[in-house]
This record gives structure tokens, sequence and C-alpha cells, in this order.
């Protein structure tokens, strides 16, 4: 409730001081409808923030981190231009082969089983039933609080020896411990976070299901095929654009894991290096050591995966995904 | 599941409701069972809260065998003599900023980006949709010594001024393609009635923009409550905290010894969360579907 009255009363704060300048400008463009010089100069007045950020905060970062992945800057030391030295000195760091593993096997663990947990329950809520509003907010719900430190934390104790999950699995004879401390397990920790934050996938799924027509179920059903083959041929094809955004965002996320991370794994990523992701070990580098020119060749690293693994899937998409009618992007 | 046969459509329902009793049934099952594995870990954290700390790592029911309501008291004591209430108000400083922040320059760098005609614009547009894809990891680097050179290191100011700035390309790229729903008509009417961009951006987009301003507010508000990266970074004077950081240092430090006042704090510092979402659900998950699904 409180967001609404802020909502509506910030446009009119802004409105306020914008007659002026509209009818000034109002008054030039009676002249000539639509002027293209006056859209510009509105166009361009829009911008200004967006440039001015883009050019200091984004755009300058990027070039500036690049260069700084070929210096051995170090926050208090200063540094050096070094060219290739920190590229190399990646695969010699026990650390890098480490961290790309943890992070490679939590992306193949996370986005597959995330996604079909959520294609599966968003399958089943798509059927006229009654109750459905209730439970797609229930389990949407642990998307809003699931990268948050407080769940970490929670799940921290879910996992812990003697905690909730080593009592369940030593019903069935587990004798593993908690997830937490047992480093061939410990990741698991981290893709049941994830899955648990199947609700977000399963929104978009939803909205997906609804839009195939059910005239192609029919047509099929008359035909003969059975529910697997209308999954297979019906449901797989016209929900392919959703599943390939799925897909691309959830992959791009799963790269970036960094908060439950850091506060289970700390910056040691413990224990024995089993959940030193990727972006813990870039933070680690940066700010602990201050080793931030070593970082950043580790952060250009991490940007020519998630650049390499995109444009595979835009490649991959072009054949497996299918657009009804027109082409829309 | 339409049987297309000739019989009576009376009979036809008849026999249908006891199948179709059975598969409701299974659906409510199936449902059911995946509700409780979701809910299960906000139930324990909410029945932890009052467990006795020695009770709390044991235990695996939901239900408490006795009731403590000291694990509140010690977590409204906050940490290092600063009490709990100062942290929530420093998280919603942060968070009511983000979001005036996002609502004033998302919306006018969208209305050029999707309503506006000037060179350079599809290169604008085309770096917005990188940055949603760009590990922001990246810049953080450089990002962090441009905001050491600026003296702001330790204010909250690296924190918000990237949503003053419309850097938020998520909320850039929602407010888009909400405005592509938006006729054309709309404008070119009030066009020809005189009106000017501003006018027209003003009086008609804003207005129309609503849903999508308070999906963006909710939002926002939410992911700024939750972030821990930014804070870890800029924020090192603990009466500064936002509660991510609170929670991360209580973990540390006091959390050996008082566990039930590690729970209870992480019970209240997701309050305000799931109230929000209890409130706005309807928007949000018609947010995250449609500019999900345009995508």
């Amino acid at each position: 409730m409180s967001a609404s009255p802020s909502t509506t009363a910030r446009p009119a704060a802004k409105g306020a001081g914008a007659p002026t300048a509209g009818g000034g400008r109002g008054s030039a463009k009676r002249r000539t409808p639509i002027s293209r010089r006056g859209e510009r100069l509105v166009g361009y007045t829009f911008m200004t923030p967006w440039i001015i950020g883009s050019l200091v905060f984004t755009v300058g970062p990027m070039l500036w981190s690049l260069y700084l992945s070929f210096t051995d800057y170090h926050l208090i030391l200063g540094g050096d231009f070094i060219g290739l030295d920190n590229y190399r000195a990646m695969f010699d760091d026990p650390m890098f082969g480490r961290a790309v593993k943890v992070t490679l096997l939590y992306v193949l663990l996370a986005v597959p089983l995330k996604l079909i947990a959520s294609l599966a329950v968003a399958m089943l809520l798509t059927q006229s039933r009654r109750g459905i509003g209730f439970y797609r907010a229930a389990f949407y719900m642990p998307s809003l609080i699931a990268m948050s430190v407080g769940i970490a934390i929670v799940w921290k104790a879910l996992f812990a020896a003697g905690g909730p999950q080593d009592q369940f699995m030593s019903w069935f004879g587990w004798e593993g411990g908690g997830f937490i401390g047992n480093p061939s397990v410990s990741i698991l920790m981290l893709v049941l976070l994830s899955v648990w934050t199947f609700g977000a996938p399963m929104v978009i799924f939803m909205a997906g299901l609804l839009q195939v027509p059910a005239e192609l179920h029919e047509a099929a059903e008359v035909d003969g095929a059975g529910k697997w083959h209308r999954f297979v041929h019906i449901t797989i094809p016209m929900l392919s654009p959703v599943i390939f955004f799925n897909v691309l965002m959830e992959t791009v996320h799963a790269f970036q894991l960094f908060g439950p991370a850091f506060i289970i794994g700390g910056t040691a990523g413990g224990p024995a290096w089993s959940t030193l992701f990727y972006t813990v070990r870039i933070y680690a580098l940066a700010f602990v050591d201050l080793r931030m020119g070593y970082a950043s060749a580790w952060a250009w690293m991490l940007v020519l995966a998630v650049g390499v693994v995109t444009l595979i899937m835009f490649r991959a998409a072009k054949n497996l995904v299918y657009y009804a009618g027109e082409d829309n992007k | 599941m339409s049987v297309a046969t000739e019989a009576p459509r009376v009979i036809a329902r008849k026999r249908r409701t006891g199948a179709d009793r059975a598969k409701s049934v299974a659906w409510h099952v199936a449902l059911l069972a995946v509700l409780v594995v979701v809910l299960y870990p906000a139930f324990w954290v909410l029945t932890a809260s009052v467990r006795e700390t020695s009770d709390i790592l044991t235990t695996i029911s939901p239900i408490p065998t006795s009731i403590t309501w000291e694990n509140f008291a010690s977590a409204f004591d906050g940490l290092a003599g600063i009490p709990l209430w100062r942290f929530f108000w420093n998280s919603f400083v942060i968070a009511a900023l983000s979001v005036v922040g996002i609502l004033a320059s998302c919306s006018i760098t969208a209305y050029a980006l999707g309503r506006l005609e000037f060179p350079g614009r599809k290169a604008m547009f085309a770096v917005v949709i990188a940055t949603l894809l760009l590990p922001g990891q990246v810049m953080l680097i450089p990002q962090y010594l441009i905001f050491a050179e600026m003296d702001v290191v330790n204010t909250i100011f690296p924190l918000v001024i990237g949503k003053f700035l419309g850097l938020d390309a998520f909320f850039v790229f929602m407010y888009v393609q909400f405005l592509r729903g938006i006729p054309r008509e709309l404008d070119q009417a009030a066009t020809i009635d005189g009106a000017g961009h501003f006018r027209i951006f003003f009086s008609i987009m804003l207005p129309l923009l609503r849903p999508a301003i308070v999906t963006s507010s909710i939002f926002t508000f939410i992911w700024s409550w939750n972030d821990f990266m930014g804070p870890l970074i800029y924020l090192h004077e603990i009466e500064k905290f936002p509660l991510p950081r609170l929670l991360q240092s209580y973990n540390n430090t006091e959390a050996v010894s008082n566990y039930g006042g590690m729970m209870a704090m992480t019970l209240l510092s997701l309050v305000p969360v799931v109230l929000f979402f209890l409130v706005f659900q309807k928007f949000l998950i018609k947010g995250i579907a449609t500019s999900g699904v345009k995508g």
C-alpha cells in the first residue's frame, strides 16, 4: 500500500516543473507537427542521465577493467602493464580450475533441474481447477527471498550436521552427515536453493502455456495422439521461445551466483573449495587480496565464457526455437 | 478432455464426475506435496525463532517443543550496542531511494528508447540489452576505484546512483516493452492537439505506465532490500549497515553463542519482503509474466 501513493506523487511532482518546458516547446512545434529536430532534442534530453551514467559507470569501467587485466595493479602497491601475464597465470592457478569446476557443476545441475521442476509444475497449474492462484503465489514466494542473506543462513542450519537434512536422510541410511561439512555434496545445498526458486520461471512458463492454442491439442487428440506425443510435438515446439528465454536467463544468472555462496562457503569456498564459486573468487582476489589487476583478468574470462555460452545458445535457437506465424523476436 | 460423443450432455457429464474427482484429488495431492517442500524452510525458520538455542539445530520437526520469546528480545538488541531498528532504517533508506531513482530515470529513458526517433537510438537500446546479459562483476573493480576517487566509499551513494541514471537495464527494458503495448494513436492524437513530447510523456504516458511503475517499484524495493554484494563492498561502518550486512556480521560473531537470536533476526529481516509480496502478489506475477515472455 505504501508504494502506490509515492508512485503517483512522484510523476505529479515532476509534472509541476514540466509544463513550462513542455509549453515552450509545444508552441515551436505547432508550426511543424512532429518536427524531427524537436524529437531529437527531447530524445537526447531524456537520454542524458543514461548516457552520462553509461559512460561513467558502464562503458568506461568495462574498458578500464580490460586495461587493468593487462596490469598487475594492486590497490595499495599500484602496478604496471604486464601484457598477457595475468591470463597465463590463471591457467597455472589451482584456484582457477577449482572455481571453474564448481561454477560449471552448479550451472549444469541447477539450471536443468530448476527448469524441469518449473515446467512440470507450470503444466499442472495451467489446468483449469480451483486453488491455482494460491499455489502460484506460494510457489513464487521463495524466488523473492532466496538470494537474501537471511535465507542463506537458514540454509546453513537446514544442512548442518544433525540438522533437518541430515536427520531426514539418515532415515534412509545416509551416513554422509550434513551437506555443509561434506565437500563431495556441499554444492547440492546451492543447487537445491536454486531449485527452490523454480517459481519465477514457472510463472513465465504458465504465461507461455496459456498461449498454446487449445485447437492444436484437440485436433491431435482426435487423431489419436497420446499425452506424451502431444507434449513432445505440440507443447514443446509451441513453448520453445519461452523455454529458450528461460534457459538463457537462468544460465547467465547461474554463472554469477554470489550472495548465498559467499555466506555458505565464505571467501575460501569451504569445505575444501567445494563451494568456491567463480564470482566469490573474484571478490576475494579484488577486495581481500587487493590484486585488482589479476581479478580483472578473472572477470574478463567470465565475460568471455558467458558471451560464448550466450552465442552458442542463440545459434542453437535458430534451429530449435519455433516461432509461430511471423518471425517475432 | 473434450469428449465429442452423440450422447446427451447430462449423461456425459455424470459419467465424468467420478473420474474427474479422482483426477482432481491426485492434482491437489501432487501440488500439496510440492507445497510442503517449498514452505518447509519458511516454517522451519518461523519455529526456530521461538526455540531454545540448544534445541534449534537438532530438530527436524517444524513444531517447537518449548516456546521462548527471548530470541526476539536479543534480536531487537541488534549488534555492538546498535539496536535492530537502526539497521531496518538503513535498509529502508537505501530501498526507498532506489525506488525513487528507478521511477525517475527508467521512465524517461524508456520513453526516449521506445517512442522517440533520434540518431543512435538503436545502438543505445542494443547497449541496454547487452547489459542485461553482461556479468556485472566485470565493472565492479573500476566502479570501486571511481567511487574511491570521488571519496564516496562508505556512503550509500554508490548503491543508489546507478538507479538514478537508468542503468538498471532490466527495468528500462520492462518499461520499453510496456510502452510498446500502448497504442501510437494516442501520441498522434495528442500531437495533433498541439502537445509536445514533454506533455505527452507526463500527461499520457506516465499515467498509462502505472502498472509498470508499480511492478518496478516493488521489485526494486525487494531486490535492494536483499542486496548483499553492494553493501559488502561499499559499507564498512557498522552504523551504516543494512540488514544483509548485519546478518552476515551477526552470523560471524554472535550466532555461535546465540543461535536463537540469529534465527529471530533472520525471520524479522524477511518479514517486510513477505508482507510486500502478499499485498502486491498479483502485480508481481503479472509483471514477471509479461516482461519475461516478450523477451
